[in-house]
């Protein structure tokens, strides 16, 4: 397993993990996208029977990194959970009762549409829209080019939702795909946390950095 | 005492009518009907297109006459007397018609019903009321069939279960769904006559206590075989009645006959030759610098059949014909698998009436209805195989004493060795057998669920007809619990918190109670998985084709590209659909499908290696395309060497390249892959040196930067058996080919869903690739079965293991030759040529990605 790479924004330290999230060191948050908790299980459900370990694999890495890094908050921009509720779902609900302590917030992306309620049974804080912490903003769905409606006061974004990856290519037909950090100037977009999630091709340009994610490594490019 | 034939009223009457048409049944076909009245099963062998439907259809009808002389011909509604399985939807109606003629000119009821996915819901309901005494049903329907409550009183009057085109269906998973469907049937029949034997039930009508079998096949190399695989379920089933041990093996390849037809069709192969040999362009691998040569044989016969290899050559061959003779404008029509259906459908009618001059077409117009019209076949490049080859020179010609003419145009000049070795298979009747699947645990879970949506199964019971199986003869009683598992519990999970559910057990039945999970199912039988297409229409409208997604998703609007003979310019992908229009631009991108790249056969291989042993041993009386090469192989010799049958050749070259290493085997491309990738492997371990690999149909080459330490003393070695698995496992990046594999195995397996009409937002949450389950099962459930038999597959079919086990076993008992010419020989050249090259890598991932980054800066 290699060590988190840090990765300075306006003089803040983020550290890149190869387990797909950030650690914001100065405010001691765990920042992640896309865990689609309880994935497996809608499937499942379905009758489709895809290995349920995943999920739970998701889940034991969340709280590994959330120790790791000592951190006392986290922040998922969004696709926290996948679809309605299940029992996997009353796994996490669980290990929440369990550990209190961390403060969650989520939000809310495209495949959050649990009933209010639920989030305040498992104690987590919902944002509708975006979540803004100095100038930093938290949305579910951001393109790099769209201006900062309400919060006037932002200057970078993350956001996940894209599930972004990267293709590394060699000589002659070798390819792969990997999940990735997609930094430019002013936004990151944040790998799917799950690894239960496909990827989509992201080509970075001119003054972008991309961390592409080999299973427990890091690879920055430029 | 069995009836003789002869005697029989069923055969006075069914062959005065056959005389009153002026037909004189056949030997084979009196043989069928002998055999069907003595109730046993087997396979009729004989060629389309001369009475083999007859054969076992009529036998039917005899037999039926004979049970019921005096009221055969009033007797209606009796239940379903004889299925007719066909692998081809399109065959079904003519076949049909064909039979419904022969009925009522015999003045009888019967009735003939069609099954398949063309079939509409009225008439399915017609079905399910009253079944006809015929019906013709494809693979999947049947297996909708048994998907249908109460499916098992359908059987229960069946007499003869008829499989045509068997040799069509064996070795594919469509052959392995109707060896299921049948060890059903005969297992059902068989419980039902117990239980009503048991209950003492004699007021329902009885089970129909004899059940023939029989298939229809052309010749391939393994008859006795595709009998034993076909019948498999009957033996194995009613032996099980009379004994509690269980059956043997041995007995089986007796039971049954075989039928054989002994038509011999009479071929004449002409190749076409380039006018000079060496002015040949052996860059050139579409041989389209003869297509001129074409068009006078277009001419002189009434319809050609022009067979490409590939579909994108397909389109290439369209536009370079009707360039070189306009003319053919409007009597030349393009047929491929991407083309629009209902234009097909036209062509192929156009066919039948006469109307087309040529159809340029590829495997889509190898099976099916003949076209009377067609005279001349074309065979464009290799035909990869002698069965295939025959298939095609059969579709001219059709009158039973005509000719089938056939015109083998060869794409490289050394292919014209090809046209000496397949005349000569031809006259030896040297044809490929087809492999039966074994153990496809895809096609086994998709058949269970099947059975439990409709009356739902009994473990117990079902498991001794799936073992009755050839495919799942060896099915062991652990890999059957593991399937059950995975079907009843979804594999292995945490039991508190896990929301599985599919086959649910009731009073010991295991069922499917969910009727959403019973039509997604439904809508998903079938072993058939297609690559995934988009629809192509004109943006004003008009449907063209369909391209393979991933074709579309590298092209840029204003693209040009060509479908079904036309260049248009790619406008948008709108609603899954790419909008084109029409474009004049004389440039355009011919899209390569994938498939269609069929490894030369082994029959073939050792074909061209005898007939290369003519040259090699100076034989005066060549073929006339030996003949014509000879310039050619005298260079050969000159420079390196032409290798007699029991050597093989390897040349070691150096060029500004680098350091070249040519072997030729002739095994194939699939087998030369493998090869190259072991052998670059086993050299490796002698020194720490890459390679680029290469290879086409005849041999492979290994390209690297430094010397290749490869010679008489070390090369027996190089090439032997030993150690093989582990070897291939080292070498060959096999989980990037079982990833490819594990797509169709979870269609079918029902892994993926593919979603259903109006059910399109709540689906949205239920995607997943095939490439990402097959990552989340190798991470966390790596015993899957299914993974399992994807890595299987790569094995038998891409690495084709039994037939390099063989290569290998052949070459350590010949002599080879290690030659080092001074320059690239003329058997090299293709090769080089046809290349495509991959680099050996077996890293674990992160090396791999750290060296491909290194490259790229």
């Amino acid at each position: 397993m290699q060590n988190p790479i840090p990765h300075i924004i306006n003089n803040n330290t983020f550290w890149v993990s190869p387990e797909r999230c950030l650690f914001w060191e100065d405010q001691n948050i765990l920042i992640l996208a896309d865990i689609h908790l309880g994935k497996t299980g809608h499937f499942r459900q379905a009758g489709i029977p895809v290995p349920e370990g995943v999920n739970k694999a998701d889940l034991q890495r969340l709280i590994a990194q959330l120790f790791f890094f000592k951190a006392d908050r986290v922040i998922i921009v969004g696709d926290f959970t996948h679809s309605e509720v299940n029992k996997e779902l009353e796994l996490f609900k669980k290990w929440r009762k369990d550990f209190p302590l961390f403060r969650f917030d989520l939000v809310k992306g495209n495949h959050d549409i649990l009933e209010d309620h639920w989030y305040i049974e498992t104690n987590v804080t919902i944002h509708k829209k975006e979540l803004l912490i100095g100038n930093f903003c938290f949305r579910h769905e951001t393109r790099t080019t769209d201006p900062f409606e309400d919060s006037a006061t932002a200057s970078f974004v993350f956001s996940g939702h894209v599930h972004p990856g990267i293709r590394i290519s060699g000589r002659g037909r070798q390819a792969l795909r990997l999940p990735c950090f997609y930094f430019s100037p002013g936004h990151c977009i944040l790998p799917a946390f799950s690894k239960f999630t496909g990827t989509y091709k992201v080509d970075p340009k001119e003054g972008e950095i991309v961390y592409a994610i080999t299973g427990a490594e890091l690879i920055k490019k430029p | 005492m069995l009836p003789g034939l002869k005697t029989t009223t069923g055969y006075k009457i069914v062959s005065e009518w056959l005389s009153g048409r002026g037909y004189q049944p056949f030997v084979f076909q009196q043989q069928t009907w002998q055999h069907i009245i003595n109730a046993e099963s087997g396979l009729v062998n004989a060629p389309t297109g001369c009475g083999k439907t007859f054969s076992v259809f009529l036998g039917a009808l005899i037999d039926f006459i004979n049970q019921h002389p005096d009221d055969y011909k009033i007797k209606k509604n009796i239940g379903l007397q004889l299925l007719w399985i066909t692998p081809l939807r399109a065959l079904a109606k003519d076949i049909g018609r064909a039979m419904e003629e022969v009925i009522e000119e015999l003045g009888m009821k019967w009735k003939v019903g069609i099954r398949n996915g063309d079939t509409n819901i009225v008439e399915r309901a017609r079905q399910k009321k009253q079944m006809p005494e015929i019906l013709i049903i494809t693979p999947e329907s049947l297996h909708l069939l048994l998907a249908q409550k109460g499916y098992a009183e359908i059987f229960s009057s069946l007499k003869i279960i008829a499989v045509d085109e068997w040799h069509e269906l064996l070795g594919s998973k469509r052959g392995v769904q109707v060896e299921l469907a049948i060890s059903r049937v005969v297992g059902s029949r068989e419980s039902i006559g117990r239980h009503r034997l048991a209950d003492g039930d004699a007021g329902v009508r009885r089970v129909e206590s004899r059940l023939s079998i029989w298939g229809i096949s052309a010749t391939i190399g393994n008859l006795d075989e595709a009998k034993e695989v076909l019948i498999s379920p009957l033996k194995q089933l009613q032996n099980k009645e009379v004994s509690e041990v269980s059956p043997l093996w041995g007995d089986l390849e007796e039971a049954g006959v075989i039928v054989k037809a002994n038509i011999q069709k009479q071929i004449e192969v002409n190749s076409i030759f380039p006018d000079k040999i060496e002015k040949y362009p052996w860059a050139g691998h579409l041989g389209i610098k003869l297509a001129h040569k074409l068009i006078p044989i277009i001419q002189q016969s009434k319809t050609t059949l022009i067979f490409i290899n590939t579909r994108g050559m397909s389109e290439t061959w369209y536009q370079t014909l009707l360039n070189v003779c306009p003319e053919l404008a409007g009597s030349m029509a393009l047929h491929h698998g991407s083309i629009d259906m209902e234009l097909r459908t036209w062509i192929e009618e156009n066919l039948h009436s006469g109307n087309l001059k040529a159809v340029v077409c590829t495997a889509s117009l190898d099976l099916g209805v003949d076209f009377r019209p067609v005279e001349t076949v074309i065979q464009v490049g290799s035909p990869k195989g002698v069965a295939r080859f025959l298939q095609r020179a059969g579709r001219s010609g059709h009158s039973h004493d005509a000719i089938s003419r056939i015109y083998f145009l060869p794409t490289h000049s050394l292919e014209l060795v090809e046209a000496a070795a397949l005349k000569s298979a031809i006259k030896e009747n040297l044809i490929e057998s087809r492999e039966p699947k074994l153990l496809c645990y895809d096609v086994l879970i998709q058949y269970l669920n099947t059975l439990a949506i409709s009356d739902g199964f009994i473990p117990e019971e079902i498991f001794k007809e799936v073992i009755s199986t050839y495919c799942y003869k060896d099915l062991s009683k652990e890999e059957w619990e593991r399937i059950i598992h995975f079907i009843t519990e979804g594999g292995s999970a945490l039991q508190q918190y896990d929301d599985f559910k599919k086959v649910e057990i009731e009073d010991g039945l295991y069922k499917i109670k969910s009727r959403k999970m019973a039509m997604r199912h439904r809508l998903h039988i079938g072993t058939i998985v297609s690559d995934s297409m988009m629809k192509v229409k004109f943006i004003t409208g008009g449907y063209i084709g369909v391209i393979e997604e991933y074709f579309i998703s590298r092209l840029e609007p204003g693209d040009v590209f060509t479908l079904a003979g036309r260049n248009l310019e790619f406008v948008m992908i709108k609603d899954m659909t790419a909008l084109v229009r029409k474009s004049n631009s004389k440039k355009s991108i011919v899209p390569s499908w994938t498939g269609g790249r069929m490894p030369l056969s082994a029959n073939l291989g050792k074909k061209l290696r005898s007939t290369l042993d003519q040259l090699a041993t100076g034989n005066k009386q060549l073929a006339r395309e030996l003949d014509k090469l000879r310039p050619l192989f005298d260079l050969q010799q000159q420079l390196s060497h032409v290798p007699a049958e029991n050597e093989l050749l390897i040349e070691q070259i150096e060029t500004k390249d680098g350091y070249h290493l040519f072997v030729y085997p002739f095994e194939g491309r699939l087998v030369h892959e493998a090869m190259a990738a072991i052998l670059a492997y086993r050299i490796s371990r002698i020194m720490p040196i890459t390679f680029s690999f290469a290879m086409n149909d005849y041999g492979f080459e290994l390209l690297s930067d430094q010397p290749i330490p490869v010679d008489d003393g070390n090369v027996y070695e190089l090439f032997s058996i030993d150690d093989l698995l582990n070897d291939i496992q080292r070498s060959v990046n096999s989980t990037e080919m079982a990833r490819r594999k594990f797509r169709d195995v979870a269609v079918i397996g029902g892994l993926i869903f593919q979603g259903m009409p109006g059910e399109k937002k709540k689906a949205r949450h239920l995607q997943a690739s095939a490439s990402l389950l097959f990552n989340v099962f190798s991470e966390y459930d790596p015993d899957n079965l299914l993974l399992r038999q994807a890595y299987q597959e790569v094995m038998e079919q891409q690495m084709e293991e039994a037939r390099l086990r063989d290569m290998l076993e052949r070459i350590q008992q010949s002599k080879i030759v290690i030659t080092f010419p001074q320059q690239l020989t003329p058997f090299c050249f293709p090769v080089k040529v046809d290349s495509m090259r991959e680099d050996l890598s077996s890293e674990k991932l992160e090396d791999r990605v750290r060296r491909m980054q290194m490259e790229l800066e």
